[in-house]
């Protein structure tokens, strides 16, 4: 991903205006990279630089960001505090998996390459289409709750999605969903995460957008503006939800192997982490978040493993240990709400 | 009649917040409510507007009856209100206060948004078009940028009026605009209610602490106290009445 390395905006553009780096170019960009990246890599080229380890760390970050933005709906933009995150990706992942092994025909019954594509469209459609079902019920459910309660709410839903699954024998109980089919690369993810950010942003920078701000900004007044709380909000959360299957889906198919216990309350957590560390109510803080994060629990493993193996188990101190920090010293995370010229609205459009 | 209010009454425990208040707002009438602080004033705006439901009596907007509907219904079917401690989208850009109350009036769903479809644009582009004149007629267009919470507090005001107005109500509820306002800018704000009660088609009530903006403004005024309504009639016959001195100033002499 290219993307984190755009400048940062300090003030709204002047009047001469400088090139605008648009999204449509962020999105060429990543695929001219991506693409043949993907090739050298399967073909194992200059596999001492292109280390395929690499190319799943860009992977994980991907999806990652997928699930960080849409959260970033509830938590930055209706500024709502949303805690079930993990909750849809687990009903994503599962939808997903069910759907590549059980339901559509293996891969090898189809033409190659369009074969796969095909399994991993409907799979991941389903998975949104689940996911998303399963948010407009919970958005239905807390219907006028807000704050405090809101978040026991969708935790509670994280935990019940969790422990009903561990006792689906059918789905692998608490052993497990295995034998998933690789259906993903790194360009898949890439794409997923595209169409994501590109949604994400229209739906922001519409009249959604700014009513799900209001909600944020003064309930009572939007409300006494004609704006339906409930009917915005179930939007957001149906949303939210699709998107977070999203990223289940492709999580199942990338990892081949997904347990209840890799949905539950502790990668919510991580998810959160990410989203505080990069900035509320900003995509571009969501990118940000994500890589950074992942960065350096990435070099924090290879620190640790090198200079103190015996301190390994300690780096999962690391991420609530940020949360707090990023609590005390930078509540507006590192990008507060603003956002790269790419993800930004015209100026006087 | 743009607004009919028959015996609105509210209790909260064995409290009577507001007992049997009445009233008749005519098209593009412009009317007061005034009275200590603590009368009732805004709880008599919150049942109207729906944030309480009364337990008994009746609004009627036009031939409509809102007693029981939910606020977001109230403001849909005409009533827009402003609130005495101003209620702006503090962190949103003063366009986007108002580009937002024109929610109603985009033209597009979910799925044009999504894919930025030619409705989208295009309806997007008339929403800015008619926020901006919007801003322009309070002299806000300038701001149009700024964030809304940043602003200095008459303009605050001003661009919560506008927001108000924007939604294209029949009626218009200001809860104690002048609050917290200087003379000059209590001036100002005088002005800017008469030139809306002017250039917009609706009728005006507006509860007010400071007797000079209800007076030079409202064809009528209701004083209320402890809920219940002691007088009412024109600004100047109102504040000589010997109860409303007594309620509203303790034993002093009328003002004005």
């Amino acid at each position: 991903m290219s993307s984190p390395s755009q400048p940062l905006p300090t003030a709204p553009p002047a009047d001469s205006k400088p090139p605008r780096v648009r999204f449509w170019m962020v999105c060429v960009a990543v695929l001219v990279l991506a693409i043949p990246l993907q090739l050298l890599v399967d073909a194992g080229l200059y596999s001492d630089v292109l280390n395929p380890y690499y190319l799943h760390l860009l992977t994980v970050i991907g999806m990652n960001i997928i699930l960080v933005a849409s959260l970033n709906l509830l938590n930055g933009y209706l500024g709502e505090f949303a805690l079930g995150h993990a909750g849809f990706m687990a009903v994503g992942a599962y939808t997903a998996a069910l759907l590549a092994t059980k339901v559509l025909p293996g891969a090898a019954a189809m033409p190659p390459v369009i074969g796969t594509v095909l399994i991993l469209l409907v799979s991941l459609g389903g998975a949104m289409i689940a996911s998303a079902g399963v948010g407009y019920l919970i958005g239905l459910v807390t219907f006028k709750t807000v704050g405090d309660y809101l978040a026991i709410i969708t935790l509670g839903f994280n935990m019940i999605i969790v422990n009903a699954i561990q006792n689906i024998e059918f789905v692998g109980g608490p052993r497990g969903f295995t034998g998933i089919p690789k259906n993903t690369n790194f360009v898949a993810v890439a794409l997923c995460v595209l169409l994501t950010i590109g949604v994400l942003r229209n739906l922001i920078q519409s009249t959604f957008g700014r009513v799900w701000l209001s909600i944020r900004e003064n309930a009572i007044a939007a409300e006494l503006m004609g704006i339906s709380i409930p009917k915005a909000k179930n939007w957001a959360f149906t949303i939210a939800a699709a998107f977070a299957g999203l990223a289940g889906g492709l999580w199942a198919q990338n990892q081949q192997f997904i347990t209840p216990r890799s949905f539950d309350y502790s990668k919510t957590t991580e998810i959160l982490v990410m989203l505080y560390l990069g900035g509320m109510a900003s995509l571009s803080g969501s990118i940000l978040g994500v890589v950074a994060y992942t960065v350096l629990m990435e070099l924090l493993r290879n620190l640790l493993s090198t200079f103190a193996p015996q301190l390994a188990e300690w780096r999962m101190l690391i991420s609530p240990l940020i949360l707090i920090i990023i609590m005390l010293t930078r509540q507006t995370g590192l990008l507060g709400s603003r956002e790269w010229s790419w993800l930004r609205p015209k100026q006087g459009a | 009649m743009a607004l009919r209010i028959s015996e609105l009454t509210k209790s909260f425990g064995g409290l009577t917040a507001v007992a049997k208040f009445s009233l008749e707002l005519g098209e593009r009438d412009l009317q007061g409510i005034i009275g200590p602080n603590g009368a009732g004033k805004t709880t008599v705006f919150n049942l109207i507007t729906g944030v309480y439901t009364p337990d008994s009596g009746q609004v009627l907007l036009g031939d409509k009856d809102t007693t029981r509907l939910a606020s977001d219904a109230i403001a849909r079917a005409g009533i827009a209100r402003t609130f005495q401690n101003i209620r702006l989208f503090a962190q949103m850009s003063v366009l986007d206060n108002i580009t937002m109350a024109l929610h109603a009036h985009a033209g597009y769903g979910l799925l044009d948004a999504t894919f930025r479809t030619a409705t989208f644009r295009r309806e997007e582009a008339r929403l800015l078009t008619e926020s901006r004149d919007h801003l322009a007629r309070f002299g806000l267009l300038e701001r149009q940028h700024e964030q809304a919470g940043s602003l200095p507090y008459g303009e605050q005001r001003r661009l919560e009026i506008a927001r108000a107005l924007a939604t294209g109500p029949k009626v218009l509820l200001l809860d104690e605009p002048a609050a917290g306002m200087n003379p000059r800018e209590v001036e100002e704000l005088i002005q800017l209610i008469r030139q809306v009660h002017q250039d917009f088609p609706l009728a005006i009530l507006l509860i007010e602490h400071q007797l000079p903006v209800v007076m030079e403004l409202c064809r009528e005024v209701q004083v209320l106290d402890f809920g219940q309504t002691i007088a009412s009639g024109a600004p100047r016959d109102v504040v000589r009445n010997p109860l409303v001195i007594e309620a509203y100033l303790g034993e002093e002499e009328a003002p004005a």
